[in-house]
């Protein structure tokens, strides 16, 4: 395979918190290629969102990464060494904040937030923010940039863009607002989109249309996307390869349909089953039971075994990484599960314990008592 | 651009003459045009504007006749407002009225001060030091306010506390002594007057600045603008105040009053405009000593401020609810 466009390894982020430290994103790794939409999955508070800033590096105080690399296009954008006291610093050929700024955020890298309502400034006009986006990342002059701009607005599909350009963001709709977003992050030509639950906030008939758009587009101007998102019909929907985040760590990755149809994570299968599909009739949904852990304090063992329905004794013990479980000649899938045969640490020989998936603390929401291992 | 906020995707209001835009096309809800034509749409903010409107053409007039002319204006119709008059007539009443000192005559229509000088004259000439203080006053204490408020909101940690402190403790002082203070300190004009007086609205302006940067910096359109690699600079200069314009604007009229008041203040215990330039408060604690022979005497100076100081709250009170967007009127 060629390079990959984004290569994140071992990446972790820290919040250091008046309560402790708070491990959002704990040691991720994926690679982007080029044309790839890659999906990044998970409940609320996964460090989905921590991960995508630590791309652009602009997680803010008190969050800090503290360790891993990210590469991009050969270049290194985050990066430590030890020198010679054994102390950690950013290696020489670190981008400084400043190249950050000029080359890589919003030329190379755009972002797409997720709440459109609130993503453009409401005291200056649509055009103008667009405008001022390309003059910055492209320069060109003022006119230029307009015409640019009215261009993009057309090609995102809004009507009549040269008479909208002049109009404030209250005046447009949310799904035209996502729109012009888009515009803004395709405007400047980048190698790749970060998309942060872009579609969220839409209701689900402009969803479609903005996803449908999306991926014309990407066929187009063959961007690479990293889609964030919680929402598994979405990842069906548009992404190649999905990343499932768990915890701040990735406990499945794997081709987008090798994921729905040979799922190996017992939280994805969870995933999969709480969310309504039209190829299986179900009597009811089944919610994951419980909450998602505090990542300050993690679960020792496999993160997920708190809520897993199959858990068992050795799942409290080991801490499984991510391993390789397809077969020869298929596209890699990775998993982070001791169930399967890969991990060969005694899973089918321990004994099965009671967690809020089993019914054993009664759902976990209902009762508080027996929550103490 | 309409005054409905209604969206419709293909119905226009302004469509069609985009081409016609140009350099002046209306990129901002904030800026002059934009005050402007809210300004024209709300009463209390229109009463408000005329009466500034009309102090500050007084005071430009004031102002060109004492620089430029020398009073050859004020000669010419009514009396130099500084120079004594050569038939002094004290503390005369103004005209229609009686007191001890004598009856009202039409050359001085609202009556002379203690030394004969005409009171029109003096109060129509004393608007050009109220409406200069209170206008340069606000301006140093806007763009202190505002640099220090901005930087400190928008960096926080160690810089946000060494600024805010430092702004605290001016803030702590009362500030007609800070003011009287810093006079004494550094000389008993009118300069170091408005400039006192500045320093003391910097903290008021650094507050409200600074709270609103602090809001605003955590809004999504701001983390966008960072991904989009815009410079630290610009995002506070481009961003984040241009979205605090309306409230600044609304503190800063208020202010103006507010600074003329205090000057007027100043004035009166001595420490500002220095006889016999013609100034409302330094007219006011000439008349102290007559108040109860010639009371008209204190009660015109004291009308003008009145007036003026209302003027800017009223404007002030009125561009609240102008700028205010949820208000629609």
């Amino acid at each position: 395979m060629t390079e990959p466009l984004l290569s994140v390894r071992d990446l972790k982020t820290q919040f250091f918190t008046e309560d402790g430290t708070v491990r959002a994103v704990d040691g991720i790794s994926f690679d982007v290629y080029e044309g790839e939409i890659v999906g990044l999955v998970g409940e609320s508070g996964a460090g989905k969102s921590v991960a995508t800033s630590s791309i652009l590096r602009l997680v803010d105080s008190p969050g800090e990464i503290v360790g891993g690399e990210i590469e991009f296009k050969g270049e290194t954008i985050f990066g430590l060494e030890e020198d010679d006291a054994g102390e950690l610093r950013p290696r020489d050929e670190m981008l400084s904040e400043s190249e950050m700024r000029e080359r890589i955020r919003g030329r190379e890298i755009a972002i797409i937030f997720q709440d459109p309502m609130e993503s453009l400034n409401p005291v200056f006009t649509v055009g103008g923010q667009l405008r001022e986006f390309i003059e910055i990342n492209r320069d060109l002059g003022a006119d230029e940039a307009k015409e640019e701009a009215i261009d993009m607005l057309r090609e995102v599909g809004i009507p009549a863009p040269e008479s909208r350009y002049d109009e404030y963001p209250h005046q447009f709709s949310g799904g035209m607002r996502q729109r012009v977003l888009i515009a803004m992050a395709l405007a400047c030509e980048p190698d790749l989109i970060i998309a942060d639950e872009p579609t969220t906030a839409l209701d689900v008939t402009v969803e479609g249309e903005i996803l449908e758009m999306v991926t014309e587009l990407q066929e187009k101007y063959d961007t690479s996307f990293i889609w964030v998102t919680h929402d598994m019909s979405v990842v069906a929907e548009i992404c190649d390869r999905v990343n499932v985040m768990y915890l701040g760590e990735i406990i499945e990755q794997a081709e987008v349909d090798d994921l729905f149809y040979d799922t190996k994570h017992p939280y994805t299968s969870a995933l999969l089953d709480s969310m309504p599909r039209p190829d299986r009739t179900v009597d009811e949904l089944r919610p994951i039971q419980g909450v998602m852990p505090e990542a300050i304090n993690p679960p020792a063992g496999c993160r997920f075994h708190s809520r897993c329905p199959e858990a068992r004794e050795v799942c409290r013990e080991v801490h499984p990484e991510l391993r390789d479980l397809s077969e020869e000649g298929e596209p890699v899938h990775t998993a982070a599960c001791v169930k399967h045969d890969a991990f060969d640490v005694g899973y089918d020989e321990s004994r099965s314990i009671e967690t809020q998936a089993t019914g054993g603390f009664s759902a976990g929401l209902t009762e508080t008592g027996g929550e103490a291992e | 651009m309409s005054t409905n906020s209604a969206t419709s995707d293909d119905d226009t209001p302004n469509g069609g003459d985009e081409s016609g835009g140009g350099p002046d096309e209306v990129e901002a809800r904030v800026g002059l045009r934009y005050t402007l034509k809210q300004v024209r749409q709300d009463t209390t903010a229109r009463v408000g504007s005329y009466i500034v409107g009309f102090m500050t053409l007084v005071a430009i007039f004031a102002a060109f006749d004492y620089y430029v002319l020398n009073y050859a204006i004020a000669e010419a119709v009514l009396y130099n407002p500084e120079a004594d008059p050569e038939q002094v007539r004290r503390l005369l009443p103004p005209v229609g009225m009686e007191n001890q000192f004598g009856e009202g005559v039409i050359e001085h229509p609202l009556g002379t001060d203690h030394r004969g000088r005409d009171l029109l004259s003096r109060t129509i000439y004393g608007t050009r030091i109220a409406m200069t203080v209170g206008f340069l006053a606000t301006a140093i204490g806007l763009g202190g306010g505002t640099v220090i408020g901005a930087v400190s909101g928008y960096y926080g940690g160690w810089i946000d506390d060494v600024l805010q402190r430092v702004t605290e403790t001016i803030y702590a002082i009362p500030f007609l002594v800070l003011v009287i203070a810093f006079m004494t300190a550094f000389g008993r004009n009118l300069t170091f007057a408005m400039i006192g007086v500045g320093i003391t609205a910097v903290p008021v302006f650094n507050r409200l600045i600074r709270s609103r940067v602090v809001s605003i910096r955590e809004e999504d359109y701001i983390e966008a603008a960072r991904a989009a690699g815009v410079k630290d600079r610009n995002i506070i200069f481009q961003h984040i105040i241009p979205n605090s314009f309306a409230p600044v604007l609304v503190q800063a009229t208020l202010q103006v009053g507010v600074s003329i008041l205090i000057v007027a203040g100043l004035s009166f215990l001595g420490f500002g405009a220095q006889p016999p330039t013609p100034s409302w408060g330094q007219m006011l604690s000439a008349s102290r000593a007559y108040m109860l022979p010639a009371p008209t005497f204190s009660i015109f100076p004291g009308i003008a401020i009145l007036i003026t100081v209302i003027g800017f709250n009223i404007l002030g009170d009125g561009l609240q609810d102008a700028l205010d967007p949820r208000i629609n009127n």
